[in-house]
């Protein structure tokens, strides 16, 4: 009699390890462009897995600063690949897991249907008010957005009417409210994943006047699911996640 | 002095001119304002009290993010902005002052407010008394009774809007002398990792900040030793 608490206890105790064993809670931290993406592969993985998938989505930058502060993500899905590499050679995150899961294209967005020609020329004319981009020293695609203007030699011509949105996810924002004409924003932030036409207009830019936006996944070191983030990292390449990725615009 | 520092310089000095035209704006608006709130019984004062007081209570984000659709091409404000010819507001300086006086009013509304409260009916009476018209009871009776309470309001209404970061953030695009202001140069140099050049202006903004509550605590102290004094025969 006396040895019935401790033995259902223990028997409790087994059952919640076997449990949490089972169904793991993963922290994914989440580049802004890859966001609607992210979401459906995490709804696809939790149900093959049973692991349970919370997504942040933020600026890749941000992300790095909050992983050195010990934030308790464990998994990074940045916008580049210079974020992962730094963590993985300062110990914070696991090298085996470093792949790249996606590569990114950069469009010239309008929520007007009628702005956006099929070569960008509208950048040319003073059709437009404003611009927005994502800040090049915190996101790639606002990098990737200052090398195209760059390329076309347009920087200095456009640069009275650029504003900056703190990550590519605010930059879209602002062309949708219509307050900028025009935005660089991620292919992936536009297109619908069932193959829609993209609603309003848009350029595809080119992707040789830009440096590819090569899209890297990691585990981070410090994480206590180490198994699920990664069975989460590897899921990436899946085909099944594949096909979201791709749906979204991304190749990989 | 490298680029950086003459850009947080630049942001310092776009700063305290947001920061004194609204507050001079929310001195000349607010004080009517906090005079009808001191004084009225009409029905209506709850709900622009609370109006008011909203900022205190909402994100920053928030109010942010309603301002950025109102005054953008297909919201009400950014209709009426256009047709006046005054152009959309998001990303100009003007913008920036029309959210901050918004953010900002109950720092300044509600000390005014309370300082026309205290002063009570009997002064106001005597002035009436003697022949005061309802301006001069104000301009020559209230005004200078509750001129600590303006004071109050004025500093903290100004040190709220070098404070202020949310809104800006949603609605100002960071544009170098006309909308990047000393919280969102600071966000950006946390964001790339530029730790010093952030601890310079986080250093600044806090030493600013901390003197100016002082300077109103001190205030306050004061002029409540005065009021005893008064009131002892």
């Amino acid at each position: 009699m006396k040895f019935t608490l401790p033995r259902g206890l223990f028997a409790l105790s087994l059952a919640a390890l076997a449990l949490s064993a089972r169904a793991d809670e993963l922290q994914v931290a989440v580049a802004a462009n890859f966001a609607p993406a992210a979401q459906k592969i995490a709804a696809q993985f939790e149900r093959d897995t049973g692991h349970v998938v919370k997504v942040s989505v933020g600026a890749t930058g941000k992300f790095y600063a909050q992983i050195e502060a010990g934030a308790p993500f464990d998994v990074l899905l940045a916008a580049d690949q210079a974020t992962p590499a730094r963590l993985v050679g300062e110990g914070k995150a696991v090298p085996a897991t470093l792949h790249t899961y996606a590569i990114g294209r950069l469009v010239l967005w309008s929520a007007d249907p009628a702005l956006v020609d099929a070569r960008g020329e509208v950048l040319k004319s003073d059709k437009w008010k404003h611009l927005s981009v994502a800040d090049a020293k915190l996101a790639p695609y606002g990098q990737a957005a200052k090398e195209t203007l760059a390329a076309l030699k347009l920087a200095d011509a456009v640069q009275a009417r650029v504003v900056t949105g703190e990550n590519i996810a605010q930059a879209l924002q602002f062309a949708q409210t219509g307050n900028a004409e025009l935005a660089f924003v991620a292919l992936g932030q536009v297109q619908p994943p069932d193959g829609a036409k993209v609603p309003g207009s848009m350029w595809l830019v080119p992707d040789n006047l830009y440096a590819p936006i090569r899209q890297d996944a990691v585990v981070i070191a410090a994480s206590k699911s180490a198994k699920a983030a990664t069975e989460f990292v590897d899921y990436l390449a899946s085909d099944k996640a594949r096909t979201v990725i791709k749906a979204y615009g991304y190749s990989w | 002095m490298d680029a950086d520092w003459a850009a947080d310089l630049q942001a310092v000095a776009l700063t305290l001119k947001l920061a004194g035209v609204v507050t001079l704006a929310l001195l000349v608006l607010g004080t009517p304002l906090a005079w009808w709130l001191a004084h009225t019984r009409s029905r209506w004062k709850a709900p622009l009290s609370a109006l008011v007081a909203l900022p205190l209570v909402l994100p920053p984000t928030v109010l942010g993010f309603y301002l950025l659709m109102l005054m953008g091409p297909h919201g009400l404000v950014g209709q009426a902005t256009q047709a006046l010819g005054i152009g959309l507001l998001p990303f100009t300086f003007a913008g920036l002052v029309v959210a901050s006086m918004l953010y900002s009013m109950p720092f300044v509304v509600q000390p005014i407010q309370t300082a026309f409260e205290a002063i009570g009916a009997r002064p106001l009476e005597a002035a009436a008394t003697l022949r005061a018209g309802p301006w001069e009871r104000f301009v020559h009776v209230a005004l200078p009774l509750a001129r600590r309470g303006v004071l109050t309001a004025a500093v903290l209404g100004f040190a709220h809007t070098v404070g202020e970061f949310g809104v800006v953030l949603m609605i100002g695009g960071n544009i170098p002398g006309a909308t990047r202001v000393i919280s969102t140069q600071l966000y950006s140099h946390v964001e790339a990792l530029e730790y010093p050049a952030a601890h310079r202006l986080a250093a600044m903004l806090l030493a600013f900040s901390f003197a100016v509550l002082l300077w109103v605590y001190r205030l306050r102290t004061r002029g409540s030793l005065l009021a005893t004094g008064a009131t002892t025969p």
